[in-house]
């Protein structure tokens, strides 16, 4: 064909560094895989059962359902959320079921999203927010966490990552439509505390900001710090769209649900945008996700409860991680909360700057094709997760997911000491 | 293994568990839902706000969907979801799906590493096995990686092959009547829908078919021009049941190639297809293959709408777009469904002669239930075009004359408040068909409704005991 193919919006934002990273994953043999995010544990039983009961019970759970959301799944959010966000929540017109959160991000963004739009993004940020912005047209406006200056010794912890509050406040102007907050936040494992949000939200409503709150490790908390839904701060439930993730959240990424909370001054139009888009999400997953929920409902706040369990569990893996990757000079950063911590890799930096890769290839991605190929660990480049002109003062860094079983872990440690004794003549 | 977490329940460990951040100790109060929210509660209120309440203007929509909010399904199944009401409405079987495909799904449940993410642009198993498949009626190998797109059923498909394609400006053809949603979503993208009309021919003397609903070649040729990038071609049809004949195709193809324009083929209905009738892909025709994205999908191939699984398949330099889109947009489909739709494939792909086959036997099966539609609805003076695919009939309901007296206010089409009527009063629903037409056509179709026949013959006896009763009252 002699036109030119593609629509416009795609402008930008086909390149997919995770396309990359996946896929050598996949053809190197023998590699312990701490790169993309998820479990390679099993997902609790009982929700193993829920599945296993939504695919083998009501023959019509194999037809759609409701398109806002399986009726069951969106009663359950809505109460269960009600609850945590001391609102008032209506499962049809306060909740969206989407294809994971991924999708909720997606209908959020083209909803409300315009032409010229500023949005407001927090570095080091979930890839896709940037994309998502550009797709719909919006002007992606960045401000960076920052370390403070660790004493010497002290391991960093991601609570010393902070943002400016005059920088942040200056990020504002009459066109930003939406802020977007990952708290528990990934890569860093950042979990904003009640100030920050405070902060954040005293912004929001002054400039009259929708905030777009990804909330998908929520439960992925650790050391007895506690996560804030902003969206139960005063003033900001009708200007907040809170998103979760059931593949997050009882651990099974590969079932793609999702979904988003909010006033239904907001939720229409990403109905609007959901209804023009996939129009319904699989029932049977939802199904298994409703049973969990009601599952999790009855052991709320007990030691039976999976999201008491879980982040005890991975916490326990986090510090094995930790304590492994220092005794190699990595400089992990103590993550409070999500499935992941990065560290500092300037002393192999300063050790081996030559790296195989393009010209303007930041140091962190060459690093870790390198440790790919020849250490047989996955991680991933911390670079991508920051905006372009930002990526060359944090390739310096590298993610690592520890929610992985213990025999993952082991594997880790095996190739860690390999590579020690490689290290030592 | 981190099974181990549930023997940890037993155990009197203390968690170290977070206090429930409940709200209400934070707030004071609860907010509603909605604009109304005073500021002046006297709780903790940062400064900013109190200089006056800012609210709503500008959380206006964003203009992509401007006008697209209202949706005839939304409001349909809702009125169609009483259970006294006989459905014959929404394309949704209440039929089992084959044994084997969801015993597939039973055993793929039970298998821990299908329940985490998989590969963003399809499972491998299955876009090997929709290769395999596929490869039997396209002249080129058909490579799983570049040319296959698993999306979230056909109308993922639909949304990445125009959002992906389709500009602000482009003008896209869509012949009426038309599955609803090509309207919108080509307006999502900002391009403009021009419409064609499939219009009727009857032979005299012979049953109403939906071969008689033809495109006027020269009326379809007057819509191409320089700014047509794609025409929407859905074959068999969704609601008539027509099946384009290789010459339609031509003229579609011809047309195509001569204004170097897209075909978004949407094919989900390839597999029914009823007697003396056959179903042509347009991507296999000569100058075709390069500029087609054919879509189908495992809703209406198994009978399993409810799995939401669907394909592109079309050039990599076409196909790698919709990629850029799902990157974007879902990133990746639900792993075990994705798993058992594949084995559910290879089951069939193996005995694609066999009667067994549910590609061979559903279009059997259905075959018998279309002609027991026609004859019911002939029995009670209902002319209904034939559909020779798909699984819907539509029937001209303008004859039976009903006083539609507490629906005349409404300015809505003639169909709809027929269908309307019928759901209060007859405990019966359909869906009107100028549902699937724009509104300059609307009054050419809006004599018809659409029945949907992919029920249980309960479900279709059900429906006959009612228009019987209907017939009888009348007479």
């Amino acid at each position: 064909m002699a036109k030119r193919l593609q629509a416009r919006r795609l402008d930008g934002i086909d390149h997919n560094p995770w396309v990359e990273f996946v896929q050598l994953a996949s053809e190197e043999a023998d590699v312990v895989n701490l790169g993309q995010g998820f479990p390679d544990f099993s997902p609790p039983e009982f929700a193993v059962e829920a599945f296993q009961h939504a695919v083998s019970g009501d023959f019509m759970l194999n037809q759609y359902t409701k398109a806002f959301g399986y009726p069951p799944l969106t009663k359950i959010l809505a109460s269960f959320f009600g609850k945590l966000l001391g609102q008032e929540i209506d499962p049809l017109k306060n909740v969206l079921v989407t294809v994971g959160a991924y999708g909720a991000l997606f209908t959020a963004f083209q909803a409300l999203v315009d032409e010229g739009d500023e949005v407001i993004i927090i570095e080091p940020f979930f890839d896709c927010y940037e994309p998502m912005t550009l797709m719909a047209g919006g002007r992606p406006v960045f401000v960076s966490l920052k370390p403070s200056p660790t004493q010497k010794g002290e391991p960093d912890s991601s609570s010393n990552w902070q943002l400016d509050p005059t920088e942040l406040a200056s990020k504002f102007t009459s066109r930003t439509k939406a802020f977007i907050l990952n708290t528990p936040n990934n890569p860093l494992g950042k979990v904003f505390s009640k100030e920050e949000l405070e902060l954040v939200a005293s912004l929001c409503q002054q400039h009259d900001v929708v905030c777009i709150s990804d909330e998908v490790y929520q439960w992925m908390v650790f050391d007895g710090f506690q996560h804030i839904s902003i969206a139960s701060l005063p003033g900001m439930w009708e200007r907040t769209l809170t998103i979760g993730s059931a593949g997050k959240t009882f651990s099974v990424t590969g079932w793609k649900v999702g979904w988003v909370l909010g006033p239904d001054s907001l939720m229409k139009h990403l109905r609007t945008v959901h209804q023009n888009s996939v129009y319904h999400c699989a029932t049977q997953g939802q199904a298994a996700v409703a049973q969990s929920f009601e599952r999790e409902q009855l052991h709320f706040g007990r030691p039976s409860s999976y999201f008491v369990q879980l982040p005890q569990y991975i916490q326990r893996c986090r510090d094995h991680m930790i304590q492994s990757l220092q005794s190699m000079g990595f400089r992990p950063v103590t993550p409070q909360g999500s499935y992941f911590l990065i560290t500092d890799i300037s002393d192999f930096k300063n050790k081996m700057p030559d790296l195989p890769g393009a010209a303007d290839e930041p140091y962190d991605r060459r690093f870790v094709k390198w440790m790919i190929k020849n250490k047989g660990l996955v991680a991933i480049p911390m670079s991508i997760f920051f905006s372009l002109p930002h990526q060359k003062f944090f390739d310096h860094y590298i993610r690592f997911c520890f929610v992985k079983d213990e025999s993952t872990l082991r594997a880790m440690d095996q190739k860690l000491q390999k590579w020690k004794a490689e290290l030592t003549p | 293994m981190f099974l181990a977490w549930e023997r940890l329940c037993t155990l009197s460990c203390r968690p170290k568990f977070l206090k429930t951040v409940w709200a209400s100790k934070i707030l004071g109060l609860s907010t509603s839902a909605g604009e109304d929210s005073n500021p002046g509660w006297g709780t903790k209120i940062p400064p900013a706000t109190q200089h006056g309440k800012k609210m709503s203007l500008r959380f206006k929509n964003a203009k992509r969907i401007e006008g697209l909010d209202s949706n005839i399904w939304i409001e349909f199944t809702k009125l169609a979801a009483d259970p006294s009401v006989v459905n014959l409405g929404q394309g949704l079987p209440d039929i089992s799906p084959p044994v084997y495909v969801k015993e597939e799904l039973s055993k793929i449940a039970a298998i821990d590493n299908l329940n985490q993410y998989t590969r963003g642009f399809g499972h491998p198993s299955l876009v090997k096995a929709l290769s395999c498949l596929y490869e039997k009626f396209y002249h080129n190998k058909i490579n799983p990686n570049e040319e296959i797109l698993v999306t979230v059923g056909a109308y993922g498909s639909l949304f990445n092959a125009i959002q992906g394609l389709i500009d602000e400006g482009d003008e896209v053809i869509v012949i009426v009547p038309f599955f609803d949603c090509y309207e919108s979503m080509v307006r999502m993208a900002g391009a403009t829908p021009v419409f064609v009309p499939l219009r009727c021919k009857p032979v005299d003397g012979k049953k109403c078919s939906s071969s008689d609903w033809t495109l006027d070649p020269q009326e379809l040729a007057s819509k191409f021009n320089s700014k047509t990038k794609a025409i929407i071609l859905n074959t068999p049809h969704n609601p008539l049941g027509k099946v384009y004949t290789k010459e339609e195709l031509q003229v579609i193809a011809d047309l195509c190639i001569k204004y170097d324009t897209l075909c978004i083929s949407d094919e989900v209905y390839e597999w029914l297809v009823y007697t003396g009738n056959k179903h042509f892909k347009i991507a296999t025709f000569p100058g075709m293959w390069e500029r087609t994205i054919t879509i189908g999908s495992a809703g209406k191939t198994f009978s399993v709408t409810g799995w939401k699984l669907g394909w592109s398949i079309g050039p990599k330099h076409l196909i790698k777009h919709l990629q850029t889109v799902q990157q974007n947009t879902v990133y990746t489909c639900a792993t075990p469904l994705q798993e058992a739709l594949a084995q559910a494939f290879w089951i069939d792909i193996k005995r694609m002669d066999d009667p067994e086959c549910y590609f061979n036997s559903l279009p059997k099966e259905l075959e018998v239930k279309r002609d027991r539609m026609v004859h019911l609805l002939e029995s009670v003076g209902l002319k209904s075009i034939v559909p020779d695919g798909g699984y819907f009939i539509i029937a001209d309901v303008s004859m039976l004359d009903v006083d539609l007296l507490d629906m005349k206010d409404s300015n809505e089409p003639y169909d709809y408040k027929f269908v309307k009527w019928m759901i209060k009063n007859k405990k019966l629903s359909a869906i009107p068909v100028s549902a699937f037409c724009n509104a300059e056509t609307k009054s050419q179709f809006e004599k018809f409704v659409r029945f949907c026949f992919i029920k249980k013959d309960s479900t279709l006896d059900a429906a006959e005991e009612i228009i019987k009763a209907w017939s009888r009252q009348n007479s």
